[in-house]
């Protein structure tokens, strides 16, 4: 998924080939992974579609079943990924996902640990900020879902950049050898209190710790946990409203006098002759924006510290 | 140890000591003020009416704390110590806090509170007093002090610290200090994008290393510079423009970039890009974005030279414009708040690879609901979309957690979407 591999990289000349993982594209909130095999078929709603079609177009192109439907075939990418995975957990989704890559200071060649792994949503994202040269360590004590989550990742091509661990993290706390070593930390635990101070040991100085809560009550109590060795700590919610854009014709206010937009005088009409409301002759239509109706009220609390300094 | 190996292995961009020359975001009073600065042997800050030597700061981590000390050579600033002495006179902070039982229902405020006078301190000041010595003793000399409820009895503290033992806060210049600054600052000049717009722009355009991308950025350098930060000295950034001026990227010189990510920041006039512009070279440029944005003396001017780095904003070479020619860019962001998104959009779009995601940023939803809509019916692109963010902080204090009663309540719309290849594209 990640353009480290040169023969990978998106290009006009980059074409689909056996083995590919590409996202199947009906609509915004329909999509699909699929692994590229040449005598596979996907079949949907729109009908058959040969896989061995597929093979030497673009991405970003149109392909077609025999029933003449057809679909977009994307590369993948970690936004893409979030839509399309197997929800094993509760996931992280893009505001909160992006808020945490940006708040956690990762840039190439940062050492980021994570617990729990989860349906790996977050994971993803936190790898493509930390390649080529960084790493992520996750922690998941579900081996079934550990190891899903690995079963992922070397799909997605992260394997290299992506640890996973079975591990108790709450009871446990990090691996020992991993202390001193991480830029960021990151925790998505029922009870991350317990995880903070491993968290603490684990970070270099200034490195910074986030936890993700749903409620509030956790957050008390990281926030009171996380008094004793780290500054800076701040709890923030993070919500998308989308739009939706439409074009209409707008018909237009037409007094007796026919000017457009000439104020209406009351008094002296009668109905018949009431300003009417007529099609719009000039045929200017408006294009229009209104939040959309309805929207995630909450996900969760994002509640960021930085590891004391101490010379 | 085996920490400063991983820090030697990612470079200067993740350092996290400070170095003679390095750009530093100074936080003063817990955020009452930000200030960006470089860290010379001649550099200061001033604070109040003094001026302080930012040398002690040199060779310090990042996240370190300063307070003021007037020792026999002026006033300086000096690392505080943090001790696990300090943790513990927090807790019990805190265990007073819940067990509140005080109101303020005796409380009169007026000025006969305060016994010391402004000469009793200036006197204290003179004999060698520490600014938190000062504290106390405002404190000590306060007839109401002890009446008052713990939470006000620590909200005069501060306000005390604040004037007379002032903090400063060393800070890595990150894109995301960068961007909070100057939003805080001076918003205009990034457009009024806020943090977390930031960072979905970046995750919707997926810059990782490798990528290359294309950006008309208009807001100061604030994208150049967050994407050559994401991209880690891999990949590139290029800037392109209309005309024969390139946009200023002034905000990209308060990263600590080094070379090697400085030449992954390059520039291409729109017209060079279409390969029907005129080639003259226009070389006049970028050298005088000095400007507002450092509080520089003129020592530090002479001295950043001696530290200048790669510059970052170079032409493009030939032959990375060929290579995007052949294969397009991998991502495209733009930011242009004076100039028709759709007219732009057009002229870019282009040049950028199939399936690969755009986004573009804007202050107002108009521009955007109108490119939107035009992308959809000339067929030039899948899952658009116009977001907008909202962030909201908490205050989290035992018994006392709440929204701030302040928020920013716009952060800039973008419009994301993903290039697809249509059948005219397929074809040529
Ligand atoms: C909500 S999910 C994380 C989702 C993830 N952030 C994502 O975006 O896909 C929480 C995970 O934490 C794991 N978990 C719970 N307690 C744990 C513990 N003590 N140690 C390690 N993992 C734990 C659960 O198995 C679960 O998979």
């Amino acid at each position: 998924m990640l353009p480290t591999d040169p023969t990978k990289k998106l290009s006009f000349k980059r074409h689909i080939t056996d083995g590919d993982l590409v996202i199947v594209y009906e609509k915004h909130d329909n999509m699909k992974a699929v692994k590229v095999s040449e005598k596979s078929v996907l079949e949907n709603r729109f009908g058959v579609f040969k896989h061995s079609d597929w093979i030497g177009k673009p991405f970003g192109c149109k392909v077609s079943s025999h029933k003449g439907g057809f679909v977009y075939l994307l590369a993948p990418t970690p936004e893409l990924w979030t839509l399309v995975l197997s929800h094993r957990t509760q996931i992280l989704y893009i505001a909160d996902i992006s808020f945490v890559i940006m708040y956690l200071e990762l840039i190439p060649g940062c050492v980021v640990l994570e617990s729990g792994t989860g349906s790996g949503s977050l994971t993803t994202s936190l790898a493509r900020s930390i390649a080529p040269t960084g790493h992520v360590y996750t922690f998941d004590f579900h081996e079934q879902r550990a190891m899903a989550a690995r079963e992922d990742f070397e799909r997605t091509g992260l394997s290299d950049l992506v640890s996973v661990g079975v591990r108790d993290i709450q009871g446990e706390g990090f691996p020992k050898d991993l202390i001193g070593r991480a830029d960021a930390v990151f925790l998505d635990l029922p009870q991350p209190w317990l995880a903070i101070p491993s968290a603490g040991q684990m970070l270099k100085e200034d490195g910074v710790l986030c936890s993700f809560s749903p409620c509030i009550e956790q957050v008390q109590r990281s926030s009171e946990t996380l008094a004793s060795n780290f500054t800076d700590i701040r709890t923030f919610e993070v919500l998308l409203r989308t739009y939706e854009v439409r074009e209409a014709k707008m018909e237009q206010c037409q007094t007796e006098e026919g000017t457009p937009g000439a104020r209406p005088n009351k008094r002296k009409q009668r109905v018949s002759e009431a300003s009417h409301w007529e099609q719009d002759k000039s045929d200017s239509h408006m294009v229009m924006a209104r939040p959309s109706g309805e929207a995630k009220g909450h996900t969760g609390y994002l509640t960021f510290a930085r590891l004391k300094c101490v010379a | 140890m085996s920490t400063t190996v991983e820090q030697q292995d990612n470079s200067n961009q993740n350092r996290r000591i400070t170095w003679e020359g390095c750009s530093v975001l100074l936080d003063i009073n817990d955020g009452d003020r930000l200030v960006f600065s470089r860290l010379t042997a001649g550099s200061i800050v001033k604070i109040g009416n003094k001026n302080y030597p930012l040398r002690p700061l040199i060779g310090c981590p990042f996240g370190s704390l300063f307070q003021v000390e007037s020792g026999e050579n002026g006033p300086s600033l000096a690392r505080v110590i943090s001790t696990a002495e300090d943790n513990n006179t927090e807790d019990k902070k805190e265990c007073d806090l819940k067990e509140e039982s005080r109101d303020n229902r005796a409380l009169i405020d007026n000025n006969t509170a305060q016994t010391l006078t402004g000469e009793d301190i200036e006197g204290m000041r003179r004999q060698g007093a520490s600014g938190n010595d000062i504290v106390e003793a405002l404190i000590a000399n306060s007839a109401t002090f002890e009446n008052k409820t713990s939470f006000s009895q620590e909200k005069y503290r501060l306000k005390k610290q604040k004037k007379y033992a002032p903090k400063v806060l060393l800070r890595r210049p990150f894109a995301r200090s960068i961007c909070d600054t100057y939003f805080k600052k001076y918003p205009a000049r990034i457009g009024f994008l806020r943090v977390d717009t930031l960072s979905l722009i970046l995750s919707f355009s997926n810059v990782t290393a490798n990528s290359d991308v294309l950006v008309v950025d208009m807001i100061g350098g604030m994208i150049t510079g967050a994407v050559a930060e994401r991209l880690g000295g891999t990949g590139y950034v290029c800037n392109t423009y209309r005309g024969d001026s390139p946009y200023s990227i002034e905000i990209v010189r308060i990263f600590n970039f080094n070379d090697e990510i400085n030449k992954r920041i390059v520039r291409l006039s729109l017209g060079e890009l279409s390969g029907n512009g005129d080639l003259k070279e226009n070389e006049m440029i970028s050298s005088n974005q000095e400007s507002l944005t450092f509080e520089e003396s003129t020592e530090d001017k002479i001295a950043s030279k001696i530290y200048k780095a790669a510059k970052p904003g170079e032409k493009a070479s030939q032959d990375s414009i060929n290579s995007w020619k052949e294969n397009g860019f991998s991502s495209l962001i733009i930011a242009a708040p004076d100039v028709d998104a759709w007219s732009i959009v057009k002229e870019v779009l282009p040049f950028l690879s199939f399936s690969a995601p755009f986004v573009i940023y804007h202050q107002y939803l108009q521009p955007l609901a109108t490119c939107m809509h035009n992308l959809q019916v000339e067929k030039m692109a899948i899952g658009l979309q116009i977001t907008e963010p909202w962030l909201r902080e908490y205050q989290v204090l035992p018994s006392r957690t709440h929204p701030h009663m302040q928020m920013s309540a716009f952060g800039g719309y973008i419009l994301s979407g993903t290039k697809i290849c249509n059948e005219k594209s397929t074809t040529q």
